[in-house]
C-alpha cells in the first residue's frame, strides 16, 4: 500500500470517525445551547441503540434488519430521553453542575441495569451481507486504498441526519421556535413560545439521534454496557470546540477532533493521541475559549 | 463558664476519639478509618473549590494520583542499588534495560514528599490558570477536568514499562528504613494521617475565614461584579484549585501507605466523579461534611459493594441523583436548617441560569 | 471661562452585533466631578454605552479615553482600577456575603490577591467602609447577608460599592429601579451629594428623578446621540418629545 493511499485511508478514517461524533455530540449541543445543561447519561443513549439493534435483529433478522433498527432505536431512544428530560433535567435544569451529577447518576444506574439485563461481556451485531463489502483501489496512485462499506455507511447516515436537523431547525416552525429560545428565552417566553415544551422536544431529539449512533456503533463492535463511555468523552470535547448549540460549529469541531485523532495515531498510539487532543482543545481554547463558532449578539453579552 | 460551646465540645470528643481510634475500633476497621481519612482530604479541596468557589473538578483523580504514584516511586525504589543497575520487578518483567531518567530522582525520600504536594499543586494551579484566563469555568470545565482524568488514567496503563500498567505500583514493604507491614506500622501510619486531617482542616477554616475566603465566595456569587469592581478573579480561583490539588495528592500518598498499592483504577474518570459524590453527600459547603460524607459512603460502600456488588452501583446512582435533587447543602445542612448560609445558597442554587455559558 | 479637560472621552464609537448597529458614532465627552443623565426610548443604546465605557463591550470602531489614556483594549478590571465603576441594572451585589463584607471588597485600595490572606481588613478602609454604611442608611443591616436585604436597600448597597471604590466616574445604571417616590428623592439626594468628588452618568427614565437631579441631559435614539442639553430644553424639545416622552417603556429587557 503506497504512502499516499495511507494517508487518504487515514483521512476517510477520520472522517467516519467524525461522524460518530457528530451524531453522539449532536443532541448534546443543541440541549447545551438551549438548557445550558450536558447530560452525563448521553453516552447510554448510545448504549440503549446499540442494544435495541441487537434486540430488533432478533425480531427481524436478513438484511433489512439494521434499516428497521434504525427508526427503533432512534425512538427508544427519544422515548428514554424525553422521561428522563421529564424527570430529571428539567427539575435541576438551573443548576447546570448539579444536572452534571445528577444524570451521571442515572447513567451509572442505566449501565447496570444492561449489566444484569444483557451481561457485562456485550452482544454481538452482525453486519447486514450487503454491507460486508470493502471498496479496494487495486491501480492509480491510490493503490491498495480500502475503504469498508460500513464505514461509507456512517457517513450517509451522519449526512442525512445532518440535513434533517438542519432543516428542522432552518424551515419548520419548530426550527424557528428552537432559535428563538436560545436567543432569548424570556422573549420568546413572553411572546407565547412553550420554553419547556420546546426544551423536552430537541432534548429527546437529541438522544434520539444518539441511539441512531448506537445502531451504527453495533455494526462496528461489540455492544457492551459501557460502550456509549468511550465515545462521550470525544463528544464532550466537540461540544466545547464546537461553541453554543451551534449546528455548524459542531460538525466542524466533529471534524476537527475526528481528523486530529485519525492523523496523530499516524504517529503515535491511541493513549498518547488522547493526551494531545486533549492537549489541543486546552490550546485551542486559549486563542477561541467560545468555540469555532462565535454569535456576538446582545442576548449573549448579557 | 457559664455555658459550654456545643461545637467546640463535639470537636474535642472527636478529636479525642480520633486519636484513640487504634485501641477502640478492630485493626480493620483502623485500616479502613485510615484509607477513608486520606480520602477526606482530598474532599476537602473539593468542597474548597466546589462549595466555596463554585469549580467542580471531574478530574480530582488525576490530583490524587500524582500525589500517590510520587510516593509509591519512592516506595518502589526503597532498598533496591539503583546505581548498581536494580529496578523496580515490573521493569524487569517489561524488559527494560535501565531504570528511566525520571525515576531517579525518587530516590530520594524527601524529594518525593515534596513532589507529593508540589507536582499535583503546581499541575492542578498551572492548568486551571490556563482555563480560568480564558473564562472557562462551570461546566465545560468539568467536561475538560474528566477529560484529563481519562487521558491520564489511559496513559498510565498504555505506558506498561514505566508505570507499571494496569497493576500501577504495588508490593512495597519500606519506608525511611522501616517495616510499613506490621501493625504498629498501621497505627504510626493512621496516626500521621489522622494528624494531617486535622491540620488540613483547620488551616482550611483559617484560610476560608480570611479575606482570600471571602474574596473566593465573591468570585462564586458574581465573578463578574468581582471584575467590575476591579478585581482580577483568576488568581482566587487558581490557588483554590492549586491547593485542593495539592491536598488530593497528600491524601492519593496517603492513601498509598495505607493500601500498600496506587493503580489507573484509582484515578480514572469514575472514581473522579465519585469523589465528588462524597462531598455532595456530605455537605459542599461545610468542611466537616465533606469529612463525614467521605467516611460515610465509603464504609457504606465497603459494606454493600462487598454484599451485593450489583446492587452498590444502583446505589451509587441513586444517591448522585437523590443527594443534588433533594439535600444540597448535604447531610451536614441538616444539621444548621434555617441558617443564612443554607437559605441563601438555596435561593442561588434554584436561581434560573444566566444567558452566558459561564 | 475655561473648559476644563472632559475626563472621558469617547470619539466615534460605534458597536455592531452581527449586523445590528447598538451604537453608531457615539462622540460623548464628560468634565471631572460632573453630572451627565443619559435618557432614550427602549433599545437606545444606553446600557451598551456604558458596556463600552467599562469594557464589556468592545467597541467595533471609535476610541474611549480616559484621563487622557486611551482604555478601548484594557481588560475590565483594569480599566475599573484606572478609576470608573458602574452600577447595573438588575444590583450586581454578592449574595452570601454580608452588607459590610460587599462593601469592604468594593473599597479595596490595594487589589493584590497575596495580601488577601488575613483575617482583618486595613483600618482606613473599615472606617470608609463603616461611614458609607452611614451614607447609604444601612447602618443597622450591617452583618445582612445581602441576599436578605430589600430590593430598594439592594440598588443602594450597590451604590455604595461603586462609590467605595473610590472612582472618579461613576457609571449608574438605572439606580432608582423598583424605588418608591420617597426612596427615589433619597437616592437623588445621595448623587447630588457625590458630585465634586465623582463625575456620575445616570441612566434612568423616572423623569421626576431627572428634574431632581436637574443635570446635564444627553438623549440616546437608536444608537446615536440625538439632543443634548439641560432638563427644561430636553423638555422643550420636540424632536426628543416625539421619539421618547410621554411614552411610558421600561428599559433594554435583554440585560435583565
Amino acid at each position: 500500500m503506497g504512502e499516499s493511499a495511507f494517508l487518504v485511508g487515514q483521512i476517510f478514517n477520520g472522517f467516519s470517525v467524525a461522524s460518530l461524533f457528530v451524531l453522539a455530540a449532536l443532541g448534546l449541543a443543541l440541549s447545551f445551547g438551549l438548557m445550558r445543561v450536558i447530560n452525563m447519561a448521553h453516552g447510554e443513549m448510545l448504549m440503549l441503540g446499540g442494544y435495541l439493534a441487537y434486540m430488533t435483529l432478533q425480531v427481524v433478522p436478513g438484511p433489512l434488519g439494521i434499516i428497521v433498527a434504525m427508526p427503533v432505536a432512534f425512538l427508544g431512544a427519544a422515548l428514554i430521553g424525553a422521561l428522563l428530560e421529564w424527570s430529571v433535567i428539567h427539575r435541576l435544569s438551573a443548576r447546570p453542575l448539579d444536572t452534571l451529577l445528577a444524570t451521571w447518576g442515572v447513567s451509572l444506574v442505566l449501565q447496570q441495569a444492561a449489566r444484569n439485563l444483557f451481561g457485562a461481556i456485550g452482544v454481538e451485531v452482525t453486519a447486514p451481507s450487503w454491507l460486508n463489502h470493502v471498496v479496494q483501489l487495486h491501480t492509480g496512485p491510490l493503490e491498495g486504498l480500502t475503504l469498508p462499506d460500513t464505514r461509507l455507511f456512517i457517513l450517509v447516515v451522519a449526512g442525512i441526519v445532518l440535513a434533517g436537523i438542519a432543516l428542522i431547525l432552518n424551515k419548520t416552525r419548530l426550527g424557528l421556535y428552537v432559535r428563538a429560545v436560545n436567543q432569548d428565552r424570556s422573549t420568546a417566553a413572553a411572546m407565547g413560545v412553550n420554553a419547556r415544551l420546546i426544551d423536552l422536544m430537541v432534548f429527546s431529539l437529541g438522544t434520539g439521534v444518539a441511539g441512531l449512533a448506537g445502531v451504527i456503533l453495533a455494526l462496528l463492535g461489540p455492544v457492551t454496557p459501557t460502550v456509549g463511555q468511550s465515545y462521550i468523552v470525544p463528544a464532550f470535547l466537540v461540544v466545547i470546540l464546537g461553541g453554543l448549540g451551534s449546528l455548524v460549529g459542531t460538525t466542524i469541531a466533529s471534524l476537527i477532533v475526528g481528523l486530529f485523532t485519525a492523523l496523530i495515531e499516524i504517529f503515535v498510539d491511541v493513549s498518547v493521541a488522547q493526551v494531545l487532543l486533549l492537549v489541543f482543545v486546552i490550546v485551542f481554547i486559549q486563542f477561541r475559549p467560545q468555540g469555532v463558532i462565535t454569535v456576538r449578539t446582545r442576548a449573549l453579552e448579557g | 463558664m457559664k455555658k459550654f460551646d456545643p461545637k467546640l465540645i463535639s470537636g474535642i470528643i472527636i478529636i479525642i476519639l480520633g486519636a484513640l481510634a487504634p485501641w477502640i475500633i478492630s485493626q480493620y476497621e483502623l485500616s479502613l478509618l485510615g484509607r477513608f481519612l486520606a480520602l477526606s482530604i482530598l474532599a476537602m479541596g473539593i468542597m474548597l473549590t466546589w462549595g466555596e468557589a463554585g469549580i467542580l473538578s471531574l478530574g480530582q483523580g488525576v490530583f490524587f494520583g500524582l500525589g500517590g504514584y510520587a510516593l509509591a516511586m519512592h516506595l518502589k525504589l526503597e532498598g533496591l542499588n539503583v546505581a548498581n543497575g536494580d529496578m523496580p520487578d515490573f521493569m524487569v518483567w517489561s524488559g527494560v534495560s535501565a531504570l528511566p531518567k525520571f525515576w531517579y530522582p525518587f530516590q530520594s525520600g524527601i524529594f518525593s514528599i515534596a513532589c507529593v504536594v508540589l507536582v499535583p499543586g503546581l499541575f492542578a494551579a498551572g492548568f486551571s490558570w490556563l482555563m480560568f484566563r480564558r473564562r472557562v469555568g462551570g461546566v465545560y470545565f468539568a467536561l475538560i477536568t474528566q477529560a484529563l482524568a481519562l487521558a491520564f488514567s489511559t496513559l498510565l496503563i498504555s505506558q506498561q514499562s514505566l508505570t507499571g500498567g494496569f497493576n500501577g505500583l504495588t508490593d512495597y514493604s519500606t519506608l525511611f528504613g522501616y517495616d510499613i507491614t506490621t501493625s504498629e506500622a498501621a497505627r504510626v501510619i493512621y496516626w500521621v494521617t489522622f494528624v494531617i486531617v486535622v491540620i488540613a482542616f483547620f488551616f482550611l477554616k483559617w484560610l476560608l475565614g480570611s479575606r482570600y475566603g471571602v474574596m473566593l465566595r465573591a468570585t462564586r456569587d458574581g465573578e463578574n461584579r468581582v471584575r467590575f469592581l476591579g478585581h482580577n478573579p483568576v488568581p482566587y480561583k487558581v490557588v483554590a484549585f492549586g491547593i485542593a490539588g495539592a491536598l488530593a495528592g497528600i491524601g492519593g500518598a496517603l492513601f498509598t501507605l495505607h493500601s500498600g498499592v496506587v493503580s489507573p483504577a484509582l484515578v480514572g474518570v469514575v472514581p473522579s466523579i465519585e469523589m465528588v459524590v462524597w462531598v455532595a453527600v456530605g455537605g459542599r459547603n461545610i468542611l466537616w461534611g465533606a469529612i463525614a460524607g467521605t467516611l460515610l459512603v465509603n464504609f457504606a460502600k465497603d459494606q454493600i459493594s462487598s454484599a451485593f456488588p450489583s446492587l452498590w452501583l444502583y446505589g451509587l446512582g441513586a444517591l448522585f441523583i437523590l443527594a443534588v435533587s433533594f439535600l444540597p447543602m448535604g447531610i451536614a445542612g441538616l444539621f444548621r436548617p434555617g441558617s443564612g448560609e443554607e437559605r441563601v445558597m438555596r435561593r442561588i442554587i434554584s436561581r434560573r441560569p444566566l444567558k452566558t455559558a459561564e | 471661562m475655561a473648559i476644563p479637560a472632559p475626563i472621558l472621552m469617547m470619539e466615534n464609537v460605534t458597536v455592531d452585533f452581527d449586523g445590528f448597529k447598538a451604537l453608531t458614532n457615539v462622540n460623548l465627552e464628560i468634565s471631572p466631578g460632573a453630572l451627565r443623565i443619559l435618557i432614550g426610548p427602549n433599545g437606545a443604546g444606553k446600557s451598551t454605552l456604558c458596556d463600552t465605557i467599562i469594557g464589556r463591550v468592545r467597541p467595533t470602531s471609535g476610541r474611549i479615553t480616559f484621563k487622557d489614556q486611551v482604555i478601548t483594549a484594557l481588560p475590565e478590571q483594569e480599566i475599573v482600577r484606572r478609576g470608573i465603576c458602574r452600577k447595573f441594572q438588575t444590583p450586581g451585589v454578592l449574595p452570601t456575603l454580608t452588607v459590610i463584607e460587599n462593601l469592604l471588597i468594593a473599597g479595596r485600595k490595594d487589589r493584590s490577591w497575596w495580601k488577601t490572606f488575613t483575617h482583618k481588613a486595613p483600618k482606613d478602609e473599615l472606617s470608609i467602609a463603616e461611614d458609607l454604611l452611614e451614607k447609604i442608611g444601612l447602618a443597622d443591616r450591617r452583618d445582612f447577608m445581602a441576599a436578605d436585604l430589600a430590593h430598594g436597600e439592594k440598588q443602594w448597597l450597590e451604590i455604595g460599592m461603586v462609590v467605595a471604590t473610590d472612582a472618579d466616574l461613576l457609571l449608574l445604571d438605572e439606580p432608582t429601579a423598583g424605588m418608591g417616590p420617597t426612596d427615589t428623592q433619597r437616592t437623588a439626594q445621595l448623587i447630588l451629594s457625590l458630585l465634586g468628588k465623582h463625575a456620575i452618568v445616570v441612566i434612568d427614565h423616572d423623569m421626576s428623578f431627572v428634574e431632581a437631579l436637574n443635570g446635564y441631559v444627553t438623549v440616546l435614539h437608536q444608537g446615536q446621540i440625538l439632543k443634548e442639553g439641560t432638563v427644561a430644553e430636553i423638555r422643550a424639545d420636540p424632536e426628543v418629545t416625539a421619539v421618547y416622552l410621554g411614552r411610558s417603556d421600561d428599559d433594554d429587557t435583554a440585560e435583565a
